[in-house]
């Protein structure tokens, strides 16, 4: 492993950033396209600390563990697509505190 | 005659039914003629009673049947029949005959007839049952019957606040006697094994000697019971309220019969109270402290009604004095004249009452004489024989008694000038009634005069009132005979002086004015001695403060269930958390997630802090 050497300590401080910036979007954004991508966010948090510690060890895992969050994410975007969809057709609006009953 | 006596409390009984069942369905005047033709019926059963006791002088024994039989102890439904018994039947059919006719004018324009005319002839046929019985659970059963009516009948008029509350006031006071009177039967049944009256008073004079604790114990208690039935002190408040009632009630129940049964049962028992000196001491100073104490009161009322009532209250006390001191057949004699003279002065007064508009307050009266003559001579005869002037019917009954209290050893010559204080008193408030209703300024108008059916029970009472004292009651055989010495003349003259100059000082006062006491009336001490005495000596305040309020206001604290509250706390801390966390609920999604980070952080910063030595 030549040239860049970039120590883990650092990436795991984007990573943590990164996680960071996207749970406080997910606090404070009221539109659920804006929820949806924090979550877009902290998932690649999370996987960029899985992708770097596998490189740290030479190990393949880490980059296994990121392609299963993108497919996870992946699913997750459908998913929530659809649920925007729905969200948009009932209530007529994307903020999500408008959506704050049990029935429809 | 003998067989059929338990007819006579039977007939107004079944009337007293008939009534109540079909009272709303019957004309006025059909409810009239049964109400009085039951009573009347019963009288003159009586009568005929009479005649044939007066021939043989035979005492009966009736038993119809056993009421219970529980362990040996078989109280029966049995009557008893003797001179006792009699003078007092004959004043209940008489007198309540009398009262009757009288109630038939009276209530005449009231909507509800019938009820009363129920409720007078059950109370007749208790009274009845109270002096018939042969043993003292029956007696009870009539006792707690006259209370009932009383109860029921002060209340009459029930749509006014106040008279149900005086008619609970009645039921109440008395109940505290009847308590104690209960107890003293089961005491006298426990050590006597036995409640028949004259079985009784045999097995006690067999088992104790006189002086003994238990049959004081005992009298203690049954004078407890003739206390509250009796108005003496100190239970004596609820007869002036007892007032509130139709007035020929008044004169029935709270004058001529059932306020008297204290006296009849102390009487009936006199055996055992003769094995107690102490609690006979003890009736006669309840007796005469009562008396002062009402007519003192009675001194000062302004409502006829408890003018009259004040004045049972204190010649109650006589009684109970002639009971005290020995005076067995005066205190039953006082009884009944004053059952006559008192029974004619309530008619009397309910009379003016029904002509001038349901007026009770005297100095609202005046000139009454010249427009109400029967009425006026009712009350005349009547306030001579309550004040006990010569000749009249209260003059022997109440001679009896202060003579022979005046031979009572040691506290007899006192008694007896208390009584005198007490005669004296009597004659002043009597005739102050007299000058002030009937004679001076007329001050209303009455819209008419009595009608036959309140004239002739009026004038019937009169002729009993005048002539009452020249009876001899068949009592002789009942009471231990006095040993007959008389005091010296000297007293015999101040006793029959003293109801004279009473008449003459209310005639001075109230008449033509010549004692002038305003002066002393409106003096400071005069003054707040008159609102003393005019508030009952503040017995009823008294009451109302050591009692009433206190038990009222431990009413009210068990009112808000104290004893739940710690559950209910339990309740109320289970809800205030689970609003709490309800309120958490919103429903918002970012209000959850940041609630959720917030504990992570918690959780995170204690899980460093406790373990920094392992992270180290």
């Amino acid at each position: 492993m030549d040239g860049l050497n970039i120590p883990l300590n650092h990436i795991l401080l984007v990573s943590s950033l990164l996680f960071a910036i996207g749970m406080l979007g997910l606090m404070i954004r009221r539109n659920i396209i804006f929820i949806l991508m924090s979550l877009e966010v902290m998932l690649n948090a999370a996987a960029l600390a899985f992708v770097a510690a596998g490189a740290r060890w030479g190990q393949p895992d880490g980059q296994v563990v990121f392609m299963l969050i993108l497919t996870v994410a992946a699913a997750e975007v459908a998913v929530g697509l659809g649920l925007v969809l729905q969200v948009q057709k009932r209530f007529k609006t994307l903020d999500m505190d408008h959506a704050n009953r049990m029935q429809g | 005659m003998s067989d059929t006596i338990w007819l006579i409390p039977l007939i107004p009984f079944l009337s007293s039914v008939a009534l109540m069942l079909f009272g709303s369905r019957l004309k006025i005047t059909h409810i009239g003629v049964l109400g009085v033709a039951s009573v009347g019926i019963s009288a003159l059963l009586t009568l005929v009673l009479a005649v044939e006791f007066m021939q043989n002088q035979q005492e009966i024994q009736a038993s119809l049947w056993t009421w219970m039989e529980v362990a040996g102890f078989a109280p029966g439904i049995s009557f008893y029949f003797d001179g006792l018994t009699l003078v007092m039947m004959s004043v209940i059919t008489g007198v309540g005959f009398l009262i009757h006719l009288f109630s038939t004018e009276f209530m005449e324009k009231d909507p509800s007839y019938a009820r009363y005319f129920a409720y007078l002839n059950m109370f007749v046929a208790a009274m009845l049952i109270l002096v018939m019985a042969d043993n003292l659970l029956l007696l009870y059963l009539g006792w707690e019957g006259v209370g009932v009516c009383s109860y029921l009948l002060v209340g009459f008029w029930y749509q006014h606040n106040a008279n149900g509350h005086a008619a609970r006031k009645a039921f109440i006071v008395t109940r505290i006697g009847d308590t104690a009177m209960a107890l003293g039967l089961l005491l006298l049944f426990t050590e006597l094994g036995t409640l028949d009256i004259q079985a009784m008073v045999g097995a006690a004079n067999q088992t104790w000697q006189i002086g003994d604790s238990i049959p004081l114990v005992a009298c203690l208690l049954i004078v407890c019971g003739a206390v509250g039935k009796s108005a003496q002190l100190p239970l004596h408040t609820w007869l002036p309220d007892a007032m509130a009632g139709p007035t020929p009630v008044s004169a029935l129940i709270h004058a001529a019969t059932m306020v008297t049964a204290g006296v009849y049962l102390i009487a009936r028992t006199h055996g055992l109270f003769l094995l107690a000196p102490t609690a006979m001491t003890v009736v006669a100073v309840i007796g005469i402290a009562t008396s002062l104490m009402a007519a003192f009161t009675a001194l000062m009322q302004t409502d006829i009604k408890r003018i009259l009532a004040y004045s049972t209250i204190s010649q109650i006390g006589y009684m109970f004095l002639a009971l005290g001191v020995g005076a067995w057949s005066a205190g039953i004699f006082h009884l009944m004249t004053h059952a006559f003279f008192k029974a004619l002065l309530f008619l009397g007064s309910g009379a003016i009452i029904h002509c001038l508009h349901h007026e009770h307050n005297i100095f609202k009266m005046g000139g009454l004489r010249t427009r109400m003559p029967v009425t006026f001579w009712s009350f005349m005869i009547g306030s001579a024989a309550l004040a006990a002037l010569p000749m009249t019917s209260g003059f022997f009954s109440k001679d009896q008694i202060l003579l022979q209290a005046y031979q009572l050893p040691d506290l007899g010559p006192s008694l007896w000038m208390a009584g005198l204080l007490g005669a004296l008193l009597t004659a002043i408030y009597s005739f102050r009634l007299v000058f002030v209703v009937f004679f001076g300024q007329a001050n209303t108008e009455p819209d008419k005069d009595t009608g036959w059916r309140m004239a002739v029970p009026l004038s019937v009472l009169c002729f009993l009132a005048m002539i009452g004292g020249y009876f001899m009651i068949p009592v002789a055989e009942v009471f231990p005979a006095s040993d007959g010495s008389h005091p010296a003349h000297w007293v015999e003259y101040v006793s029959i002086s003293v109801p004279l100059v009473g008449l003459l000082i209310a005639y001075l006062v109230f008449f033509n004015r010549r004692l002038n006491v305003d002066g002393l009336a409106n003096s400071t001490v005069g003054k707040s001695l008159g609102n003393f005495w005019l508030s009952g000596w503040g017995i009823d305040w008294l009451y109302d403060h050591l009692f009433v309020r206190p038990y009222y206001g431990l009413a009210n604290l068990l009112k808000s269930e104290p004893v739940d509250g710690i559950y209910g706390l339990i309740v109320a801390l289970n809800q205030t958390f689970n609003h709490w966390l309800s309120a958490a609920q919103t429903g918002r999604m970012r209000w959850y997630l940041a609630s959720m980070v917030a504990g992570l952080i918690i959780l995170i910063t204690l899980a460093a802090n406790l373990s920094t030595g392992v992270l180290q």
